[in-house]
């Protein structure tokens, strides 16, 4: 059955039954804080305006800092993703919704994940977070389960919250977007004070789906979307029965954060257009083609995730590139998803003919695709074909799963499939060779159906693995060899095994395998920035702590290297981008009126980061064992993958093992570099834990945690008992 | 459309048109908030700087508040303005103002006063091609 509306918006919105209405006190944002969070539990339709402590906001800032804090408080180490306690927090940061400076509208949202049972963050633009925040809330909480379906709507304009059971709308993002924006707007110029948060048909299905956050185009006249991808958020909320959150907040003007020393914002915001504007076409080319640039620059470098990330280019790989997307985009409109970014990577297409699935033949408006998404469900599935991969990237935004870890997981099944472990039994028929499109959609559309192989896939690849062994008895070494996931998460698109500080920064990632906390590939790997393991093991602290400091205080990360100063590698540390980390100095001090400095920033990231390592090993994992990656991810697993790049290891096995190559098997070769390359990950996993403060074991000491100020006694507990 | 046009030669640098403009505009005489500028130029003579209503701002602007007038002239919609700025970056002759007491950006809105007040003909209206 093809999920659409059967109804006018009138109609639909007629259909809705309002379980709660609730009215709260207006509260005008002073410095950046509404210093409310609004707290929704859906079993027992309750809604409270809470109070935030300053305790808690000198401690854990903002965005992720609140989400962990609050999920901290909120569960117990048996709660998994689909307990009733669980919680699904979206959070905003003080610096978040300022109009000034590049990025600065990102909402995170921290639940516990399908895939990992730990605590996830997932960073996502869109309006939501901004207008949330200027409705009066720096948090939205949402805990229990309804019955039914529902909508929470919060009202910025009349200062009301509702929770309404929205029986008939179809889930499918790319229609409930439009549609409840339009429903809830009062006019065509009213859309763009409305932003809904909605999934999709395959998050009901699977572990793997994601929230689509919208924000109304005024100049195409649609919604666009952007996604908090990671970790099966959406398939917590889709268990929640929430088909959307709509949040209307009208008259955003640039001083509604009430900041500090609007001045200086302005100054800092005018600086960044400009040197976007000068910069961006001998750098990255944001404006113009988005993330999609990095095929380009990851394939020359061996980096591109091929064939279940095997290989590191092919020849037909820069057909997934800026090339092809600059002639489809449709470009020269302001492309950012918050007001002021001018980096403006969120580019489109329109008229976009849909070939397979319940919308063949429809002319969509849809997102393009971003680097992560072309390589995973593109390059590391064999498929090199990207008007196929715009049509894969709407699927899986308006289903609503992860492009990662589909890409990911159909990777896995793919090499599985090619190598004889699973066969087309198995797949319910599905040809899931590496290149076969059509079968990696039939794949989705069976996910969003609920249907067959579809619906095994989206579990994950640790849950395959353990499917293929336990049922179809496969050698479990193999799999795991080749599963590229850590702690239940899949792997994020890059090609790591020449980057041993790349392989502990997914490796020791809290939530799993993502770049966020660091990419430093080019630093390790092209650079040689950091020659010793000390060099590698400061990086592997300080990256973590910096980049996590965005996702606190409410911005994007883009704007902070994916456009640089001319002179920036004039700079005594070019990789840290120095003028921008001064911007982020300044910029936090003009909003909240509070002095700071580079050394607090990490400070305060640091307590945040903590919390969620101890988190982590208050749901049972955290320890050492648990940032051992998957081979594949550190070096070559088949006598295949040795021999594609067999200059390059034999020159390791003489020059740095010092192991004559001559005369050996190839098997026997890989043994000794693998030999050679996991004990050096450990050395380095010895000296990342000490530079971060944990013992041997990654467990944060409690002189640590007095030191971060966040030894609160259930902290403490935790810690101890693993002492 | 009648444009401010500028024969920098003619320039003395008195900036009574940076004084007209600000006054006009916002009853003030700082050359701050002016929307034209007069620069000393290194080696002798003066840099006019002022907006050729080019209108490369129209499509920088993320809520559609600078469009042009019936008179071709571009002009911002403070009421749709959000203050991001954008347009100040993004103008080619970085002629796009801000100043900390004016509530977002301002610009040239071609009415002429700084012409009226230059004793030397450095600044005129010219009909351009629209």
């Amino acid at each position: 059955m093809v999920c659409k509306n059967s109804d006018s918006v009138e109609k639909l919105k007629a259909k809705h039954v309002k379980l709660l209405e609730s009215s709260f006190e207006p509260k005008k944002i002073h410095r950046g804080y509404a210093d409310r969070s609004l707290y929704v539990n859906l079993t027992t339709n309750e809604v409270k305006v809470k109070p935030i402590s300053e305790e808690m906001k000198n401690k854990f800032i903002g965005g992720r800092g609140y989400g962990m804090k609050y999920l901290w408080d909120a569960v117990n180490p048996d709660t998994r993703w689909d307990s009733p306690e669980n919680e699904i927090i979206i959070a905003q940061g003080p610096i978040g919704g300022i109009t000034q400076y590049p990025g600065a509208g990102k909402s995170y949202v921290v639940t516990i994940s399908p895939l990992t049972d730990l605590p996830m963050d997932s960073n996502v633009g869109g309006y939501f977070g901004p207008l949330c925040k200027f409705s009066g809330f720096d948090a939205l909480e949402i805990q229990g389960k309804a019955k039914r379906d529902v909508i929470i709507f919060i009202d910025g304009d009349n200062n009301k919250v509702s929770i309404e059971e929205a029986p008939e709308e179809c889930v499918n993002s790319h229609i409930l977007a439009e549609t409840l924006t339009e429903m809830y707007a009062d006019s065509e110029e009213d859309k763009r004070n409305v932003s809904v948060v909605s999934a999709g048909l395959a998050a009901e299905n699977s572990r793997i789906g994601l929230l689509n956050f919208s924000y109304y185009d005024l100049r195409r006249k649609k919604c666009k979307l952007k996604q908090a991808g990671r970790g099966g958020i959406g398939s917590v909320f889709r268990n929640k029965k929430i088909k959307a959150l709509v949040v209307k907040k009208s008259g955003v003007k640039g001083d509604l954060n009430n900041p500090y020393d609007m001045d200086t914002i302005v100054k800092l915001g005018v600086k960044l257009h400009r040197e976007i504007y000068e910069n961006d076409k001998d750098q990255c080319w944001m404006r113009v083609h988005g993330t999609t640039q990095l095929i380009d620059v990851m394939t020359p470098h061996d980096l591109l995730p091929v064939n279940n990330f095997q290989y590191g280019q092919h020849p037909e790989a820069l057909k997934l590139g800026k090339s092809s997307f600059e002639k489809m985009f449709d470009l020269g409109k302001p492309d950012g998803c918050w007001y002021g970014c001018t980096l403006a990577c969120a580019h489109a297409l329109k008229d976009f003919e849909i070939k397979t699935g319940p919308y063949k033949g429809q002319k969509v408006f849809t997102d393009g695709p971003e680097y992560e998404s072309l390589a995973g469900c593109g390059s590391n599935c064999g498929i090199f074909d990207p008007v196929a991969l715009v049509e894969t990237n709407f699927y899986c935004d308006t289903y609503a799963i992860d492009t990662i870890s589909f890409g990911t997981t159909c990777a896995f099944i793919m090499e599985c499939y090619e190598r004889g472990i699973i066969n087309q039994e198995i797949t319910g028929g599905l040809d899931l060779r590496f290149g076969n499109w059509e079968a990696q959609m039939e794949l989705m559309h069976q996910m969003a159906r609920g249907e067959g192989f579809g619906v095994v896939a989206g579990q994950g690849i640790r849950r395959l693995k353990k499917l293929f062994v336990e049922k179809y008895g496969v050698d479990r070494a193999f799999l795991e060899d080749i599963g590229m996931e850590m702690k239940g998460l899949e792997f994020s698109e890059y090609i790591t095994k020449e980057s041993l500080a790349q392989q502990a920064g997914y490796g020791t990632a809290n939530k799993g395998p993502q770049h966020d906390e660091n990419w430093l590939i080019f630093m390790d790997m092209i650079r040689n920035q950091m020659p010793t393991f000390e060099d590698k093991a400061e990086a592997l602290y300080y990256f973590p702590l910096f980049r996590t400091w965005f996702s606190i205080v409410g911005l994007c990360k883009l704007p902070w290297n994916d456009i640089m100063p001319a002179d920036n590698h004039l700079t005594d540390e070019p990789a840290k981008v120095p003028e921008h980390v001064d911007n982020y100095v300044a910029l936090y001090t003009a909003v909240t009126g509070k002095d700071f400095s580079k050394e607090e920033m990490l400070h305060q990231s640091e307590r945040v980061y903590n919390l969620q390592k101890v988190f982590c090993l208050k749901m049972g994992k955290g320890l050492r064992e648990y940032d051992y990656p998957p081979y594949r991810s550190v070096g070559p697993v088949t006598v295949e993958e040795y021999e594609s790049r067999k200059e390059r290891y034999d020159k390791q096995l003489k020059e740095k093992i010092g192991v004559n190559p001559e005369g050996m098997t190839v098997e026997d070769k890989i043994q000794v570099l693998r030999k050679y390359r996991e004990e050096q990950y450990q050395t380095l996993l010895d000296a990342v834990y000490k530079r971060r403060g944990w013992t041997r074991n990654a467990i944060p000491t409690l002189e640590k945690l007095e030191e971060l100020g966040i030894a609160y006694p259930d902290v403490v507990e935790v810690v101890k008992r693993f002492l | 459309m009648k444009i401010v046009a500028a024969k920098p030669e003619l320039c003395i640098g008195c900036k009574a048109c940076e004084e007209a403009c600000s006054k006009v505009r916002f009853k003030d005489t700082a050359s701050e908030k002016s929307a034209i500028r007069i620069t000393p130029r290194n080696g002798e003579g003066h840099d006019i700087n002022i907006c050729n209503q080019c209108g490369e701002c129209i499509d920088i602007c993320p809520v559609q508040a600078i469009y042009r007038n019936n008179n071709d002239i571009v002009m911002i919609d403070k009421e749709k303005c959000v203050h991001c700025y954008a347009c100040v970056g993004f103008c080619p002759l970085l002629a796009m103002r801000y100043h900390k007491d004016v509530v977002g950006p301002f610009k040239c809105i071609s009415c002429g006063a700084c012409t009226r007040a230059c004793s030397t003909g450095a600044i005129f209206m010219e009909e351009v091609l629209s």
